[in-house]
């Protein structure tokens, strides 16, 4: 089965890393296969702005050799991965998607997170194609290309990290990671068809990642299974004293309690703003989802619109103060996607940001009471399966709105109170895929990955690459 | 806000923060003001109590430096 190259496009993580593990495949042969496909398929996809060669088949030789040796090696030995440009990787220049940040210096240490991967064995193989500093949800990166869908080449990955997602789904590579500030690794795992993680707030280091708006920066996974996302989150997991707002709290294995079941957990349906404006058919993946999980109850969360519009508020303030001093001195070169958006932002008045970041504190008590009744709900990912690449404008309950914006409809509310979400993919044989969020209590991440594993268990996900 | 006029406010902010608005640049910024202010109504028209205070919390001193990671 191993030297079977489809294996090799389609194998999770998982099951790689256990092949290589007991010497049935050499992870040069896994890397070589990857690299591979990277080359047939990318011209097409354009996931990627950046192919590590050389530094991936020395990681990988090293990996074989201690194999060889007897010496034990991580749980993800052998696993190609790749990273969405705006995660430090020692040697690169940091991108974030922009040519302005092309004059920076190389990076001098890889992010954390980056740095915990390949710990645990997992190999480099390249970066990956997003927004502009990570202010969309489509990656038609003016300066890069857009990012092709797996599933039509004709669609948006959706983003802003769309690479990572289009990368996974296209069977490049099983595992890459992304960041989600509004959405960013749930809007494109949803519309590729795979499962993306924003963990909780803080659970994750951010250091060495570029920030777009540190009150709502997260980073997290893409893969094509449930024990791909636990496995890469386990071996990320753990305080860092480099990111201020990184946990103290202690490593949660979550891989341990993937099999737990559902047994005990009280689950819900998010009606009200997350059952309006959505295509019928995600509707009735939702409802797919919660029959499957027996969830009969429904839960409203109070002033879901409010809260996306005060995350919209404190990101555009957030990111157009980061970039303000480009944007005085070189406007040009950003992209227009991405620019004009930035200088708005730099014009809010103080008490905007002020009184939306008091209001999240309000909206936070009020979403934390829920969770005394309940220990997840399901909501839709988007409104949407993935639009077309360049198609400005779309119907949400029959309103015609712009396409950039509103994907992130569902899954602005959440973000905005680092509430840890997981994004499971759906699809009918032959349209295109959608996503469902689990959502959980803050720190709960093992639960939502319980929740998944059932469900993946039960045969309803399906993330088969594209 | 009504009656507030996105195209003399973006042009005077971008003054009071010596911000350069190209002439090529300045619909879209007039635009893109223009579609938050409905966004921000509905968080301001929302009453809050005094006492709810910002979501970012301070800390005093700053978590302690330690060798690169890992």
């Amino acid at each position: 089965m191993t030297s079977d190259p489809h294996f090799l496009g389609s194998a999770d993580a998982a099951s790689i890393a256990s092949a290589v593990r007991q010497g049935e495949i050499s992870a040069q042969a896994v890397v070589a296969a990857s690299l591979e496909r990277i080359q047939e398929r990318d011209g097409a996809l354009n996931a990627f702005t950046e192919i590590l060669k050389d530094s991936a088949l020395e990681a990988a030789e090293k990996v074989d050799q201690q194999v060889a040796q007897g010496i034990p090696v991580g749980p993800l030995a052998g696993v190609p991965f790749a990273v969405k440009n705006l995660f430090d990787v020692a040697g690169l220049t940091t991108l974030a998607g922009s040519v302005i940040n092309r004059e920076n210096p190389p990076a001098r240490m890889d992010a954390t997170v980056v740095a915990r991967l390949k710990q645990a064995g997992a190999i480099l193989v390249g970066t990956l194609n997003m927004d502009e500093y990570a202010y969309g949800f489509v990656t038609e990166n003016s300066h890069y290309g857009p990012t092709h869908n797996p599933h039509d080449l004709s669609r948006v990955a959706g983003g802003s990290s769309g690479g990572s997602a289009a990368a996974v789904a296209g069977g490049l590579v099983p595992l890459t990671l992304g960041s989600d500030t509004n959405g960013s690794i749930r809007v494109p795992a949803s519309l590729c068809g795979i499962y993306g993680l924003k963990p909780t707030y803080g659970r994750l280091s951010r250091a060495g990642v570029a920030l777009f708006a540190s009150s709502f920066d997260h980073v997290g996974p893409f893969a094509r299974s449930v024990a791909d996302i636990a496995l890469s989150f386990d071996a990320m997991q753990g305080p860092d004293p480099t990111d201020p707002v990184c946990t103290q709290r202690p490593v949660d294995p979550t891989v341990p309690q993937l099999g737990q079941g559902i047994e005990g957990l009280r689950i819900a349906v998010a009606e009200d703003y997350f059952a309006r404006g959505a295509e019928p058919h995600i509707l009735a993946g939702v409802e797919k989802i919660a029959q499957a999980l027996g969830a009969s109850q429904t839960i409203r969360i109070p002033e879901a619109h409010r809260a996306r519009a005060a995350a919209y508020l404190i990101t555009a303030a957030e990111g157009a103060n980061l970039h303000l001093h480009n944007l005085k001195t070189r406007p040009q070169d950003f992209d227009p996607a991405t620019r004009d958006r930035f200088l708005a932002g730099a014009l809010l008045p103080a008490d905007w940001i002020l009184q939306a970041q008091r209001f999240r504190s309000w909206y936070r008590q009020q979403v934390q009471a829920l969770f005394q009744e309940i220990d997840l709900f399901i909501a839709p990912t988007t409104p949407c399966p993935a639009p077309l690449i360049g198609q400005e404008k779309m119907v949400i309950d029959g309103v015609e709105v712009l396409t950039r914006p509103n994907l992130g409809l569902y899954t602005q509310p959440l973000s905005f109170i680092g509430l840890p979400v997981l994004s499971v993919p759906l699809r009918e044989s032959g349209s295109l895929p959608f996503g469902v969020q689990l959502v959980a209590a803050p720190y709960q991440e093992a639960t939502l990955l319980r929740v998944a594993a059932h469900l993946e268990s039960l045969g309803i996900l399906n993330a088969e690459p594209a | 806000m009504e009656s507030l006029d996105p195209e003399a406010y973006v042009d005077q902010v971008a003054k009071a923060l010596q911000l350069p608005l190209h002439p090529d640049h300045r619909t879209g910024v007039i635009e893109n003001f223009a579609r938050i202010l409905p966004i921000a109504q509905l968080v301001l028209e929302f009453p809050l109590p005094q006492t709810v205070e910002p979501a970012p919390t301070f800390s005093p001193l700053p978590a302690a430096r330690t060798e690169p990671l890992p």
